[in-house]
Parts: C-alpha cells; sequence; structure tokens
C-alpha cells in the first residue's frame, strides 16, 4: 500500500509543478526566515509556527487557540501523575511511514538531547512509557494541569527517518562538523509538505494529499519568501507579488488599507509590553540616587507608574494600534485578571509621591531599551522620558540594538540594569509561565525568575505560584493566578504598558485566520471563489 | 614582475591577518548571540552549555587562533543563524552579488565614460544643454543615499507601474555551483532595479572624474600639437586625450569595484538581494560570529586582489611603467 500512496503523493506533486501560477498558489512574506525546519532545534515563535504546517504534535491549537486533538485523539489523566494518550490510528508520515508510539517515545527522547531547545515542553515529563502501539503515558514528577498547554508546538518526528538520515539529535548551531539533515529536510505528518527550501530565499510546499483530517483550505501550493526591509516588504504586497506580509508597519496600516485590493489585519497581540525596576540592588548602577535604591520604595514604583500616559502612548506612539494593559498579561492568556484596572495617569499624584518618598527634586536614572526588537519599542521609550521628566525624573535613553540590548540586561548579562522595556509572551499561553518567570524571586537552580531583571521579589506571589503549578481544580487555580496579579499590581512591581497591535498585510480574495499568537496556519487560508 | 607579485601575495596574507585581529577585537562588542540562539523559555544553564560549547568563554586570542587555523584549511565553522557552514553558504550567495556587482560595475563604466566624455567635450556646443542635464543628474546620484534611490524606484516601477519585480533574485539555472539569473526572463528583469541603484553613485563618480581629467588633458601640449599636425576631431578626443585620461580612472574604478562588491550590502538589504551583502547584515543582527568573521576576511581578500590587479592594469596602460621595470630587471 505505501509504494502506492507514494506514488499518489508524487503525482500530486509533479500534478502541482505542473501548473505554479494557478490561482491557489499563496505567496506570502515575513521579516525573517524560519531558523531551522528542525522541530527541535529552536524555541521560536515564527519558527514553530511555520513548523506546525509541516509538523504535528499531539495537539494543536485552533483558530481561536483553543487547544484539539491532534496525533492524540484523546487523553486522559489516569492517575494524578500519569497522562495517558490514545494516539490517531492510520497516520502517516509524508514519507508513507506509519505514525505509531514508537515515534512519540523516539520524539521525546529528541527532545531531551544535547543541543535541542525544546527542553522545557517535557521539563515535568519524568517518563515517557509506551503502552502499545497507539497508547503512550507520560509519567509527571509531580501533578500537572498544565502539561499539554504547550504541546501544540512540540512536534512529532518519524524515528525510521530520523535514524536513517542521521538526525535522532537536534539541529544545534554547536554542531561544528556538518550540518544536521532535518534542518533543511522535513517528515511531518502534517498538512504540508515542504518540496523546496533554499534559506533567506524561498521555502515551498503543497498540501499533503494523504493528511489524516479533512482539508478547509483550497491551496495548491504554498511559497514562502522572507524580506527584510519594511518598505520593500509592504511594498511586495502593494504591486500584488504577495498575497500575504507581515508584519506591516504601524506606519505603513493606512496606506495598505486605502490601496484598493489589500487590507489591513490588525488585532491585539499576546504579548504584553512592561517597564520594569531594579529592585534588588542597594544602590542602583545607573542613577543620581547614591546609597540607597529609591525603585525599593513602593511610592517611586507608584509615581512612576503614575507617570505615564499609556493612552497617550497608544494614541501617538503606536498610532491606535495598542491596547493599554493592566496586568503582565494579555486577554486570551489562562488566568487573565479581568477585573484588574490601570492605576489612573495623573502626574499631579506623581509628584505627591515622590515628594513623599523624599525625592521632591526628582533624580535621574538610566532606561535602558531595544531599538529593533518589538513594534516601535524605542519610540514609546521616547515618549516615556518625556512624560517622567515633567514629572521630574530625568531620563537617559539607551537604546541598541536586540543583540546589545539583551547581552546586558539579561542574567548572561548579570543584569546590568536599572530600568527597562520588555514585552513577554507566555510560551505556554498560562499565567503561571509569567508568574514564574517575570515575577518569582530569581533563583538559579529552579530556574524561576530567570527573566525577573529587576529582581522584584514577593515571598506571597511566590507561594502562590508553587500552588497554582499543582492545583488541578481550575476554578481554584483562575482565583489563585488573580490573588497572585493583584498582589503584583498593588504591590506596583511592574508597570504594564500595553499589548502592541499585530499587523498583517492581505490581498483581497484570500481568506485567512490572524491568530492572536501571530501564528500563520496554512489550513485556514482560502484564495478561491 | 614574478617577485612584484610574491611580494604583495605576502603582503595580501598580513593585511587578512590584521583584518580578522581587528575582527575578534570588535566581535567582543557585537551583542551575544546565544540569547538569538535560543528561546525565551531555555535556562540559565542551558545557555552557559551552549556558550561554553560555542568556546565563547576562551580568552580572544584563542577564539582568534582557532579561527585562523580553520580558516587556513577552508573552515570558518557553522553559521548560528543557519546552523549550516559558513564555506557552503558563502559559496551560495557569492554568485548573486557578484552578478550584481559584475552587471553594476559594467554600467558605471560603460555609462559613466560615455557620459563623462560627451560631458567633457560638449560644453559649449549645440548638445551643452545635455550635457548640463547630465551634471545636475550626477548631483542628484552623489547626494541621494542609495536605499532612497531603491525605494523610490521600488515605487515607481513595482508599485505604480507593476513592471518589475520588488524583490528578489527571480528564477535562477544553476551552472554546476554557480546559480545565475541571466538564463531567466524573470531572473534579468529582477537584475535592472538593483543594478542600477548599486550603479548610480559610482556612474555619477565615474563621469565627473572622466568629465574633469579630459578637460585638464585637452588643455595640454600634445594635444595642441596633435591638433596643429591636423589629425581628426576623433583621433584627437579618442585615440590621444581618452587614452591619457583613463590611467587614474582606472586605478579609482579598480577600488570602486571593490567598493561596489562590499557596499552591496545596502542595496541587496533594500531589494531582498540573497547575496553575500544580505547575508551579512543578517548576521550582524544575529551576532552570527562565524558569518561574519568569514565576510570581513573574504572582502580584504577582494579588495587586496583588485589592488594587484590595478597595479598590473598600469603596467598595460602606462608604458613608462614597462620601462622601469626592463631596466630593474637588467641589473640598474
Amino acid at each position: 500500500m505505501h509504494p502506492r500512496l507514494t506514488a499518489v503523493a508524487a503525482a500530486a506533486v509533479l500534478a502541482v509543478a505542473a501548473h505554479p501560477a494557478s490561482a491557489e498558489t499563496l505567496r506570502f512574506a515575513f521579516q525573517g526566515d524560519v531558523g531551522t525546519l528542525d522541530p527541535h532545534g529552536l524555541n521560536e515563535t515564527f519558527t514553530l509556527g511555520f513548523q506546525g504546517n509541516i509538523y504535528e504534535g499531539l495537539t494543536r491549537r485552533g483558530s481561536d487557540l483553543a487547544i484539539e486533538p491532534a496525533l492524540a485523539e484523546r487523553w486522559e489523566i489516569v492517575e494524578p501523575t500519569r497522562w495517558r494518550f490514545h494516539l490517531r490510528q492510520g497516520v502517516t508520515f509524508h514519507n508513507g511511514n506509519p505514525f505509531t508510539a514508537d515515534d512519540v517515545v523516539f520524539s521525546a527522547e529528541r527532545t531531551l538531547k544535547d543541543g535541542s531547545n525544546l527542553v522545557t515542553r517535557l521539563s515535568g515529563v519524568a517518563e515517557v512509557v509506551k503502552v502499545d502501539d497507539h497508547t503512550v503515558d507520560f509519567v509527571t514528577k509531580v501533578p500537572n494541569p498544565i502539561l499539554i498547554s504547550d504541546w501544540d508546538t512540540w512536534y512529532i518526528m518519524d524515528k525510521e527517518w530520523a535514524e536513517a538520515n542521521d538526525t535522532a539529535e537536534p539541529t544545534s548551531a554547536s554542531d561544528t562538523s556538518s550540518e544536521n539533515y532535518a534542518n533543511r529536510h522535513a517528515n511531518g505528518t502534517g498538512p504540508f509538505m515542504v518540496t523546496v527550501r533554499e534559506p533567506d530565499v524561498r521555502t515551498v510546499a503543497v498540501p499533503n494529499p494523504n493528511w489524516w483530517d479533512e482539508a478547509t483550505h483550497d491551496l495548491t501550493e504554498i511559497v514562502f519568501q522572507p524580506i527584510a526591509s519594511d518598505p520593500t516588504r509592504v511594498a511586495a504586497l502593494l504591486s500584488g507579488e504577495m498575497d500575504l506580509v507581515y508584519p506591516v508597519p504601524l506606519q505603513d496600516v493606512q496606506r495598505v488599507d486605502g490601496n484598493p485590493g489589500t487590507t489591513a489585519l490588525t488585532g491585539p497581540e499576546l504579548r504584553t509590553i512592561f517597564l520594569g525596576m531594579d529592585q534588588s540592588r542597594d544602590e542602583l548602577l545607573y542613577s543620581s540616587v547614591a546609597g540607597t535604591n529609591p525603585f525599593k520604595d513602593r511610592r517611586v514604583r507608584q509615581a512612576f507608574y503614575q507617570a505615564i500616559d499609556t493612552d497617550a502612548i497608544s494614541r501617538v506612539v503606536m498610532r491606535g494600534q495598542s491596547t493599554p494593559a493592566a496586568s503582565m498579561v494579555a486577554p486570551g492568556i489562562i488566568g487573565f485578571p479581568e477585573g484588574l484596572a490601570r492605576h489612573p495617569f495623573d502626574a499631579e499624584a506623581a509628584k505627591a509621591l515622590l515628594a513623599a518618598a523624599g525625592y521632591a527634586d526628582g533624580f535621574e536614572v538610566t532606561l535602558d531599551c531595544p531599538n529593533d526588537r518589538y513594534v516601535n519599542d524605542e519610540a514609546i521609550c521616547q515618549a516615556v522620558v518625556g512624560m517622567l521628566g515633567r514629572v521630574g525624573i530625568k531620563v537617559d535613553l539607551l537604546a541598541q540594538s536586540k543583540v546589545q540590548y539583551f547581552a546586558k540586561v539579561l542574567d548572561t548579562g548579570g543584569y546590568d540594569t536599572s530600568f527597562y522595556l520588555l514585552g513577554w509572551t507566555p510560551g505556554s499561553f498560562d499565567s503561571w509561565n509569567a508568574l514564574h518567570n517575570l515575577v518569582g524571586t530569581r533563583n538559579t537552580d529552579s530556574g524561576r525568575g530567570t527573566f525577573n531583571l529587576g529582581g522584584y521579589t514577593s515571598p506571597a506571589i511566590d507561594a502562590l505560584a508553587d500552588r497554582i503549578l499543582v492545583e488541578t481544580d481550575l476554578e481554584k487555580r483562575d482565583a489563585l493566578i488573580d490573588e497572585a496579579w493583584q498582589t503584583l499590581h498593588e504591590d506596583v512591581g511592574y508597570i504594564p504598558v500595553h499589548q502592541q497591535a499585530l499587523s498583517w498585510g492581505v490581498r483581497d480574495g484570500v481568506e485567512l485566520a490572524q491568530r492572536a499568537d501571530n501564528v500563520f496556519s496554512w489550513r485556514f487560508v482560502t484564495i478561491g471563489g | 614582475m614574478a617577485a612584484f607579485i610574491v611580494r604583495r601575495l605576502v603582503q595580501s596574507i598580513v593585511v587578512m591577518l590584521v583584518v580578522a585581529l581587528i575582527a575578534f577585537v570588535l566581535f567582543n562588542h557585537v551583542g551575544d548571540p546565544i540569547n538569538n540562539m535560543v528561546g525565551q523559555d531555555t535556562t540559565v544553564a542551558e545557555r552557559e552549555a551552549l556558550r561554553e560549547r560555542l568556546g565563547h568563554n576562551d580568552p580572544s586570542y584563542v577564539q582568534f587562533l582557532r579561527f585562523v587555523g580553520n580558516a587556513v584549511r577552508g573552515e570558518f565553522g557553522i553559521s548560528y543563524r543557519l546552523a549550516r557552514p559558513v564555506e557552503e553558504l558563502i559559496a551560495e550567495r557569492l554568485p548573486a552579488t557578484l552578478e550584481l556587482s559584475l552587471v553594476s560595475a559594467v554600467l558605471a563604466i560603460t555609462l559613466g565614460v560615455a557620459m563623462g566624455v560627451f560631458t567633457a567635450l560638449n560644453r559649449h556646443t549645440r548638445l551643452s544643454w545635455l550635457s548640463q542635464g547630465f551634471m545636475s543628474l550626477s548631483l542628484v546620484g552623489v547626494s541621494l543615499p542609495t536605499f532612497l534611490i531603491g525605494i523610490l524606484m521600488i515605487y515607481v516601477f513595482s508599485v505604480e507601474l507593476g513592471l518589475l519585480p520588488s524583490f528578489g533574485r527571480g528564477d535562477t539555472v544553476q551552472l554546476g555551483w554557480w546559480s545565475t539569473g541571466l538564463l531567466t526572463a524573470s531572473g534579468r528583469k529582477a537584475l535592472v532595479m538593483p543594478s542600477i541603484t548599486l550603479a548610480l553613485f559610482q556612474m555619477t563618480l565615474i563621469m565627473r572624474l572622466v568629465r574633469a581629467e579630459m578637460l585638464e588633458v585637452l588643455r595640454t601640449d600634445y594635444i595642441k600639437f596633435a591638433r596643429a599636425r591636423g589629425l581628426t576631431d576623433r583621433a584627437v578626443h579618442f585615440g590621444h586625450a581618452l587614452k591619457n585620461t583613463l590611467v587614474p580612472v582606472i586605478t579609482i574604478t579598480g577600488l570602486q569595484l571593490g567598493t561596489i562588491i562590499a557596499f552591496a550590502i545596502i542595496t541587496e538589504t533594500v531589494f531582498q538581494w540573497p547575496g553575500m551583502g544580505l547575508l551579512f547584515i543578517q548576521a550582524v543582527r544575529f551576532a552570527d560570529i562565524p558569518v561574519m568573521a568569514a565576510y570581513l576576511v573574504l572582502i580584504a581578500l577582494l579588495f587586496v586582489g583588485l589592488n594587484l590587479l590595478v597595479d598590473l592594469l598600469y603596467y598595460a596602460v602606462d608604458p613608462r611603467l614597462r620601462i622601469d621595470a626592463r631596466l630593474g630587471a637588467t641589473g640598474h
């Protein structure tokens, strides 16, 4: 049966290749290329999102980000620390190999090897046990209610294919000898198959005729080409060479919308942009205040918070394409605190708070800011400088490219900052991820608080986070999360700024789903009609 | 002659070593590639392990010596960004950059010399208005930044007129390891705007240089004697004046050819031209040190090679140098 299927696949490929210019070819551009085709090589949104069209996980996410069964038909928690997955039967990889429990166990092993960047997907898993050919048990170290929340981007590889091509270990840049086969070749179970991969130039895929699910798209070919330069990317859409380009710079959104034949598709993204303050050192590294750290005083933090007019930033800097935020996670993240409202913008109140804290004349501090990472990041920082200037705080802005910025402010640079701008999307779409990484007291052994660059610490929130991790009653869990966010809000541990907007430019006639995590799923696209 | 070439080759090795050394000193300031190579959830221990494996914890001089040791064997390591051997990446991108640069250079030289001669000869003739036009145009070419010219062209010829592709190289044909866009219609169309953008600055430079040199030469005594002998304008202008104009033009053009290749970076970025310049700029953004190091050494090699070529061309063009060399060979 397999040779015949392969022949059908080959015929389909040929048929497609014979009509490359047919109406159902989707051409799209992004600002950068996929890091690698290896599903365990790089934990990065665009790379994993792209791979998700080719490879599949046990679960997947729909256009509304709801978790759906994919390679696992269903699953149950047989014991608090044992999850059982019933695998979908009759699924084949692109090369015709059948998908079985061995592939799942193999993928888990591969994910945990040196060079894999997706170790976190399985960090709570103690053991993966094959029960039979179509049943796999995952044994966790502790009860974990959100075990599978990020498994939609943990992809399953074909064991036979990987071993035959000597790619049983993931692609890593530290391989100094030769290139890993899986870096430019793919063999998944997903709705599309890669036919051409030229890094930085183009990647071409065609539909998988043997896909287990019913295809709702009408594509016959997908051509992806990275275009790094913003104006060129927009021009490629306006000239009709592209069906979809993203991101569209904010200043071009109107132009794309006003142009006959193209539309700008905007929506809130799951990433929250915020400001953080060094609250751990006894004296700030970059400030005029000697002998003490003003950010240890809650009143100073609140003064900074209330001095910043996020509505003005949204209106002027972001041209309306942002949503001012009160919490560190976006709507759509599990545990988003709906009841939370921002401390109101009030420059007078800020001045009074500063005076009460003993800084009536203000002080000087340096703001670290990336200039090529988030939408209009440097402009946001400039606005913050002006707003704080009005309440007497003199902010020196140090805006750098992301490679230099992150080298300075992250753990590897020794958290070398006093005041910084950062953005965060919880990889699991769950509040716990943000509480653990951004808010938790820094702890090198457990990895808690790695991105808590200001060293904020709250024993109460740490205790809550520990309970949230193992609480299986979802209602109770939500209440705990809410309490944690409330505590952080009252403590002014961070200054949330906004959720930036996604902005995609789409040719009229192309129907697609814009997911809030900025992932482009080809299977929701229709062009014909 | 042979001794001269050998001497220059030894010098060029020294130059490349110095370039590599300076590059490695600079790499301490380009930022940390580790954060680009891993996802946000990666633990500190994993990051540290990766840094150790990449050898970033070694002192700079150890990293430098390792680089030189590998480079001698033709190995430049694995790109951090693309996880592929650097020499393979460069071999893949080199044809794109060279085709673009050569087409640009041919455009710049032919049009530049032609317009230079034309403007020099037509200062006070009926065609002086055209010559004035060329001069004004050249001001635009010299003063507008490359990326602006590129984007303006994209908006006019791609967005408004829909004549030319706004990005990329079109379809390419593989000739052995060399990929060429010259053999397909879409490849040639894709070449038009980038090559004009890249050529514009050099073209105006050459034009102004040729014009100035030509005017200079036309005032010299031997031109007057040539006219007195009753030679035709054509013989005077092209046989005598232009030939003597070319010596400094060759120097500048030779060096500018290197600049065209090295500074194709901006043009390649604007047009998403998949050449070495784009590879380099992306490497800088990513702090992809193996690619940056290899690129810088390659560009150094290119400049050294072009300089050598220019020196050899002098021999061909300027008879005085040939005589000197012969005298030197006979032992004076």
